[in-house]
């Protein structure tokens, strides 16, 4: 188990290391630091001297690959590409432009997005699964139709609706949680559950759709004519036998859905006012800090990949013929 | 000439897309078993409603790609032709008087006044603070408190009226058409059609289309002497902007697609069939690219594409060109992002296929790669291709809107539904509440994406081996058709 570990750890390297290049290409090959800070400065104020200066305050002022002024390791080390780029696998992310340290930035704000997020995703786990398996349950009936029909309507409706619609009604029309804001401690509760609540409704129809696929295809299948013939009844055959297999590309659609959790957590988090990792990367999007963007993909990748290892090793959980090997 | 005709990059983009699809239709008309699966389509309820509703999207939208530069009448003793620098669309020929007619300001859906209190000037020089009447909206009423009400239900139900007759005009041409092809009597057609017995949808279309011109009419009706949606904060026309929205999303949604697919289908077939190093080169690339999540990957490359514009603002001549190119670039970058799925299953396919028989056969036979790969696989996969083609669509569509909300989707300048609820943000937090734009913008939005899900639902069912051999889908195959019509 651990050896295996050890070697998925071993192929996430190559992976973010390519991360690591392509996000050095697009931040320093495709448009240089002059650009970046001429940008940064405006029009008016762009004199050279200014660029000059932008770029030692960022240390943007070295050689991109290869320093030949220095001597010795530093002709490698004291560059753009090591000091900016490679030193990200030691977690050290440098400084945003305000000035603070994006590293310890981030550690802060990673309680307030789990805090959302988890809650968010385990109970939405559970909604979509329950419901999906009543639509099962009661396939070829109405129940089953107009839950599809309410699973296909609410999947095409935008999040960010799902968003202003739950912050009107609940939050701005019948004052029962407040809009927006963050508080630590068991205050939060308050704060955290409209986004959590939102977060799985927004998500219902698609997953629900989709796992209610996944346990029509395993009730077709041989095995559980067996189960059935055996005399079992309706509601064994679907907790104890389609339950479990439909697990595997259940499992497998979770792990997709990670990089999404992200992306969900952008918006919630801004339009809730949530000091978490989201809200942190939209505003610095807006505001063009490219040192946290930069970041930001980094740590977004390396989660990525943890996901990836997660998945396997619930596999085996689910799945006693998946052997780590 | 009165005009000067401008084509967009994504104009020649949509040009090209169009074409395509029409040498498709052609390809599969001649071809029985290419045609097969389409016709499961064409007999799903579900899948022509949405279908028939998209189309009406992509009229407008086709409208929407027609741009020129209107010439500016000038003095006729000079030879020198002028154009306009603004760039119109045939869909701002046809809506002209909802886009020329500009409120100061806020104003709600059917208002004869201006949302907000303002000094008002008298004839008899006193002042008092009131609504101010609309410069556009229902001028032509001496007293909008009392005949307003009367004036709105006349021109919807003229409308309405109007619709419904254009509407039966049309249920009879298609009845015709169906009595044409079954060779019976028009009338018996006509019933048939009413009872569901066409093997087409013909009654779900028609009905969705009597929805269409009923709302439709209605809202022509009303849009000459009202805002129908009301205005938006700098007394634009909301239901003008809308429209313009279309095209923003049919672009994304479509564009994406046809920009990636080159990629995905080189890529993914290549690692399927030729295995080895090549397959573990495109494996890594798009574990890769699949690491990063999206939508800072998006973010990392328009912000450099914004640092780029800026700094090459020669490049660009005008605002519409700039925004388009924008536009442009981020279905290239959302494509680059998206491909990686579809490449995968390519791939899988691929590997599959390249077992099989009659390929091992072309092998043995000394075929070509390129000709084994072109004659045998590809037409093979296409099928998985089409369907993440039109499953995509939706997705790309949502996409849109939380990018732009973000502030890395298309220019601020340019009309998308993304950039309308963004606004529309900031509006409901006022009170009363301005909540007609995201309506609009919530009411198009929710019909695009749905019809769109519908109509993928159908291709789906249709061209998945899997979904038509199970017995689920025996059961919703349509009734045979009866005497008289089939």
């Amino acid at each position: 188990m651990i050896a295996y570990i050890i070697r998925r750890l071993g192929y996430a390297i190559p992976i973010l290391i390519g991360v690591n290049i392509i996000t050095f290409g697009l931040f320093f090959l495709v448009n240089t630091p002059d650009d970046m800070a001429r940008m940064q400065l405006g029009v008016k104020r762009v004199t050279p001297e200014a660029i000059a200066s932008w770029k030692q305050e960022r240390g943007y002022d070295k050689p991109l690959l290869f320093n030949a002024a220095a001597s010795g390791l530093d002709k490698v080390s004291n560059t753009i590409f090591f000091e900016k780029s490679l030193r990200m696998f030691v977690f050290d992310f440098g400084r945003a432009d305000d000035g603070r340290d994006i590293a310890r930035e981030i550690r802060m704000r990673m309680g307030p997005s789990l805090a959302v997020a988890v809650p968010a995703f385990l109970v939405g786990l559970f909604v979509y699964i329950t419901f999906a398996l009543a639509f099962a349950f009661f396939r070829a009936t109405y129940i089953d139709f107009w839950g599809v029909v309410i699973c296909v309507a609410a999947m095409s409706i935008s999040s960010m609706f799902y968003i202003i619609g739950g912050q009107y009604l609940i939050a701005k029309l019948w004052h029962l949680v407040p809009i927006s804001g963050y508080s630590g401690g068991t205050d939060a509760l308050r704060f955290v559950l409209l986004p959590a609540a939102i977060g799985v409704i927004a998500g219902f129809g698609g997953s629900t759709r989709l796992y209610r696929a996944f346990f029509l295809e395993e009730i077709s299948k041989d095995y559980v004519r067996t189960a059935r013939a055996k005399g079992l009844s309706e509601t064994v055959v679907l907790f104890r036998h389609v339950l479990k297999n439909a697990m595997i590309p259940i499992l497998t659609g979770v792990v997709v859905a990670i990089p999404f959790l992200f992306i969900g957590g952008l918006i919630t988090e801004s339009f809730f006012g949530i000091p978490g990792l989201g809200s942190y990367t939209i505003d610095a999007i807006n505001s063009q800090d490219f040192a946290v963007v930069r970041s930001m993909v980094f740590i977004g990748s390396l989660l990525y990949i943890a996901g990836l290892l997660l998945t396997d090793i619930s596999y085996t959980l689910v799945d006693p013929r998946v052997r780590l090997s | 000439m009165p005009f000067q005709a401008v084509i967009l990059w994504t104009d020649w983009l949509i040009y090209l897309l169009v074409a395509v699809i029409a040498v498709t239709i052609v390809y599969v008309r001649g071809r029985e078993h290419l045609l097969a699966p389409w016709r499961r389509v064409g007999h799903s309820a579900s899948g022509m409603v949405g279908l028939t509703v998209l189309m009406l999207f992509v009229i407008v939208g086709l409208l929407d790609s027609l741009h020129y530069r209107p010439r500016i009448a000038g003095n006729a003793a000079s030879a020198k032709v002028v154009y306009a620098s603004e760039v119109k669309s045939a869909l701002d020929a046809v809506l002209e008087p909802l886009r020329s007619r500009r409120e100061k300001t806020y104003s709600a859906p059917l208002a004869t006044e201006l949302f907000a209190k303002e000094m008002i000037e008298h004839a008899d020089g006193s002042q008092s603070r009131d609504y101010p009447r609309l410069k556009f909206g229902g001028t032509q009423l001496k007293e909008p408190a009392t005949d307003r009400a009367a004036s709105i239900a006349r021109a919807v139900i003229g409308g309405a009226a109007t619709g419904v007759v254009v509407w039966l005009f049309l249920a009879l041409f298609i009845a015709a058409a169906v009595a044409q092809s079954a060779r019976t009597h028009i009338h018996l057609a006509w019933s048939a059609l009413w009872r569901g017995e066409t093997p087409a949808p013909w009654r779900a279309v028609l009905l969705t289309m009597l929805a269409v011109f009923l709302a439709g009419g209605a809202a022509v009706a009303l849009a000459v002497n009202y805002h129908v949606l009301g205005t938006d904060k700098v007394g634009q026309d909301v239901l003008y902007l809308t429209l313009k929205s279309i095209r923003t999303a049919l672009v994304i949604g479509t564009l994406t697609t046809l920009v990636m697919l080159p990629f995905a289908l080189a890529l993914g077939i290549a690692a399927g069939y030729f295995g080895g190093w090549v397959d573990d080169a495109i494996q890594y690339l798009y574990t890769t690219l699949n690491s990063i999540p999206g939508v800072l990957l998006i973010a990392a490359a328009v912000l450099m594409m914004q640092v780029y514009i800026d700094t090459h603002p020669d490049l660009f001549p005008t605002a519409a060109q700039r925004a388009d190119l924008r536009l442009l670039f981020l279905c290239i970058i959302l494509g680059v992002t998206s491909w990686t799925g579809l490449c995968r299953l390519l791939r899988g396919e691929a590997l599959k296929l390249k077992e099989l028989e009659y390929i091992q056969a072309a092998h043995a036979f000394g075929v070509r790669h390129h000709r084994i790969i072109s004659r045998h696989i590809l037409p093979n996969v296409m099928h998985i291709v089409l369907i993440s083609v039109v499953m995509e669509f939706s997705g790309l569509v949502l996409a849109e809107a939380v990018l732009s909300y973000v502030g890395v989707g298309v220019d601020p300048s340019m009309n998308s539904f993304g950039t309308m609820i963004n606004n529309a943000r900031l509006e409901m937090a006022r009170e009363p509440m301005v909540w007609w734009s995201l309506a609009a913008a919530f009411v198009f939005m929710v019909t695009l994406v749905l019809a769109a899900n519908l109509f993928a639902d159908a291709v789906r069912d249709a061209f998945d081996p899997r979904v038509r051999t199970s017995a689920r889908s025996l059961k919703r195959l349509p009734p045979l058709a009866k005497a008289g019509v089939a």
